[in-house]
């Protein structure tokens, strides 16, 4: 039966093309159901529920061909911002729904433009881009005594473990089979009580005696230093530990944990802040480095260096250049305005009017 | 017209090398504003255009399952020929043109925009974006310029071939989009010698547009006239229809931008070290606008603002309209004249010439150029590269 269907499917696919060409058929059926299977992956903001002041968890409808996630695991979303696609990392703040929806929980952070918009302007019924979830970020199937330690809006992806093992209803915390297996501290930092999202969630599970749960207020107990957790969590050798928050936290627990030899899983979503600055090193795909100046335009730097790149007007006027800035910062030399790509982004930058604004990573 | 460099009264004597490059600021601050207020309304803007084109589209070609009543053909027709338009002009144009690559989505993109066109998108983004928005109106490398096949300057020695060039446009306006085609590979240089002809790089981009021109003909010709059943032939009339509409469109807009009377040319050697005040003077003499309402200029995909897309090639299309008043102060302040008029004054006029200029100089009476009420400046200064005549 299959070998039959698929090169039906195959000669109705090319037909369709003949009668849409030069678009495909997808770009029509994209009008009416964007989040069908076979569409590019896409969902629909369904809800946005705050949390805290500057938090709010977005709940997404999917697209069809959503190949669900795993606890613990984040998503890349592509949102429109003043017109501008971004996109950032979340975590999957709910282990898999029967409703097949997916959430985020997201912290507005200073000057984040993703966050901000996300928390305080983004409204029910705007479709956003989706990647399948990824990450290794999730529990171990066979259980175990478990140390989380999680920082602001680090807890997310642990709420995401937490939720799908002890799922709360109506009528409480649930304690589902799979959750035996597992004895789970959680150290929480925050800068002040309110600021905690999900405190409210962990506390719940805290009260039935799903885990122990030690929060820590900056504000109340001074910030934490990782010298004390010892004394914190008093078998902490006894434990794996994950951790998700800023990246000096990361670093000071790798740290200790190595000294004493026992195993760290982190996550980090927040990227190293990047160094803005005049001209930088520019590599290449086969692993030309070339340092260029702030006033070389990244087309004379590659082609100094014997790259072969696009070109056309090298005056910023007709788009021949365009190639993606796989990772880094560029600044356009008509105006100073700088375009900054972290991994994954791939932003398509005319390489004759930019030039390196700190080291950068051009795809060609 | 003729070159500026040789025109008895030079319409730019007036300024001095450092009113271009203030010029230039001027406009650069401009395009700097729209850069800075440019956001969610035109991302908007854009979408929409797209969703309403290929829904007018999808609707026209459906009405056209039933052509062979007559007052489908037309509805569906008309539809379809609007469809088209806007999706050369309004979309494919500017898209094409990376006006839209700061939205970072990657179906409206220069990168990856094709358009329901005969020319593919890789070819008209060099022979357009490249050549002719980059040396515009310069005799000898802007191919615009009489597409090749035309006598549009006094300077271009006259051959009794020219006498049917009136011929030739008509013939080119009917069939512009295979003529586009073939200027984008530059056929006429191509096919000259042997060498040209077996380079492999030509063939490679000929055998493109040939696989290009198939898919466009099959579509319309063959697909859709069979899918319309008993309505096949006058499905297939219909979309012949709306595709020489389209045609006919587009090529009198084309010619409203560089041909009509005012527009200066410029010589090769003129551009040797140009700066960027130069680049933007040359953009303004070189082109120009037509007048008329929001719908009109919203047909044109914007190139109404024919000046305003030369200085800014690179603006969403939306938004020329808005600085048109603030590019049409720095004409004014600078002593240069915006050319523009009405459609059907403008076409006349592209006509005029190509009809005038198809005959030898001096047949005709006409002015050299139509340069007037330039303000003199006291004490003026030589231009850097001082005139040739």
């Amino acid at each position: 039966m299959t070998t039959t269907r698929i090169p039906w499917r195959n000669r109705a696919t090319r037909f369709a093309e003949t009668v849409t060409t030069p678009l495909l058929p997808a770009d029509y059926l994209d009008l009416f159901a964007p989040l069908r299977s076979g569409a590019a992956l896409r969902g629909r903001i369904e809800e946005v529920r705050p949390e805290t002041a500057d938090a709010a968890t977005i709940v997404i409808r999917p697209g069809a061909d959503w190949a669900g996630h795993t606890p613990g695991q984040f998503v890349r979303i592509g949102i429109d911002v003043d017109g501008v696609r971004l996109w950032r990392a979340y975590s999957l703040t709910h282990g898999p729904r029967t409703d097949g929806r997916i959430s985020i929980t997201v912290k507005a952070v200073p000057e984040g433009v993703v966050s901000n918009h996300l928390v305080h302007a983004s409204r029910p019924g705007t479709l956003v881009h989706l990647e399948q979830a990824a990450g290794e970020f999730v529990l171990p199937a066979d259980g175990g005594k478990l140390l989380f330690v999680t920082a602001g809006s680090g807890i997310t992806p642990v709420i995401g473990m937490l939720r799908n093992l002890f799922p709360v209803t109506d009528s409480g915390v649930v304690r589902l089979p799979r959750s035996d297996a597992f004895d789970i501290t959680v150290v929480h930092v925050a800068p002040t009580e309110p600021d905690s999202i999900f405190l409210d969630d962990l506390r719940a599970l805290a009260d039935v005696g799903a885990i122990e749960l030690l929060a820590r207020y900056d504000d109340v107990h001074g910030v934490l230093d990782v010298a004390d957790l010892s004394a914190l969590v008093p078998d902490v050798d006894a434990r794996i530990s994950y951790a998700c928050g800023p990246a000096g936290l990361l670093d000071a627990l790798a740290d200790h944990h190595e000294r004493r030899g026992l195993d760290l899983f982190t996550e980090q979503f927040r990227s190293t802040n990047r160094v803005v600055g005049e001209g930088g090193a520019v590599t290449f795909n086969n692993a030309t480095i070339v340092e260029a100046d702030g006033a070389t335009s990244l087309l004379d730097a590659g082609e100094s260096a014997g790259q072969l790149m696009p070109s056309g007007c090298r005056m910023g006027v007709c788009f021949g250049c365009v190639i993606p800035l796989k990772e880094g910062s560029v600044r356009d030399l008509r105006n100073g305005e700088v375009t900054t790509a972290e991994p994954g982004d791939g932003v398509k930058i005319q390489t004759c009017i930019s030039a390196a604004a700190g080291p950068c990573h051009l795809d060609i | 017209m003729t070159t500026i460099q040789k025109q008895s009264t030079n319409p730019i004597a007036h300024l001095s090398p450092e009113d271009i490059e203030e010029l230039g600021r001027e406009l650069d601050a401009i395009r700097q504003s729209v850069i800075e207020s440019r956001g969610a309304d035109d991302a908007a803007y854009i979408r929409k255009v797209i969703d309403a084109q290929r829904k007018l589209e999808l609707a026209s070609r459906a009405v056209l399952l039933l052509s062979m009543f007559p007052p489908a053909w037309l509805v569906g027709t008309a539809g379809l020929s609007v469809a088209k338009i806007i999706e050369n002009m309004e979309i494919g144009h500017n898209v094409m043109h990376g006006q839209w690559d700061w939205m970072r989505d990657p179906k409206i993109h220069s990168t990856t925009w094709e358009w329901d066109n005969a020319s593919p998108a890789e070819q008209w983004k060099h022979s357009h974006n490249e050549l002719h928005h980059t040396y515009t109106n310069v005799i000898g490398k802007d191919n615009d310029l009489g597409y090749g096949i035309m006598r549009v300057d006094e300077e271009q020695r006259w051959h009794p071939m020219y006498l049917g060039q009136p011929l030739w446009n008509f013939i080119n306006a009917c069939f512009f989009e295979y003529g586009i085609a073939a200027y984008d590979l530059e056929l006429g240089k191509n096919l000259a010698s042997e060498k040209r002809r077996r380079s492999p790089a030509f063939r490679a981009r000929a055998k493109v547009t040939l696989k290009k021109i198939r898919n466009q003909m099959t579509k319309d010709y063959v697909v859709h006239p069979l899918i319309s059943g008993p309505s096949a032939l006058s499905t297939l009339s219909a979309n012949f229809t709306a595709n020489l509409v389209r045609n006919l469109w587009t090529h009198s807009v084309i010619m409203c931008g560089h041909f009509p009377e005012g527009v200066e040319t410029f010589e090769k050697k003129s551009i040797d070290g140009e700066s960027r005040g130069e680049w933007y003077l040359r953009q303004m003499l070189g082109s120009a606008n037509i007048s008329g309402s929001k719908a009109m200029h919203f047909m044109t995909g914007n190139l109404s603002h024919q000046i305003e897309h030369h200085l800014f090639p690179d603006l969403p299309s939306n938004r020329y309209a808005e600085v048109a008043p603030q590019v049409k102060d720095v004409f004014d302040r600078y002593g240069l004249t915006y050319t523009t008029g009405s459609l059907p004054k403008q076409v006349a006029s592209a006509w005029h010439k190509v009809i005038r200029l198809s005959l030898p100089n001096g047949f005709e009476n006409a002015p050299l150029a139509t340069v007037t009420a330039l303000t003199t400046k006291q004490g003026r200064r030589e231009l850097r590269r001082r005139p040739a005549a």
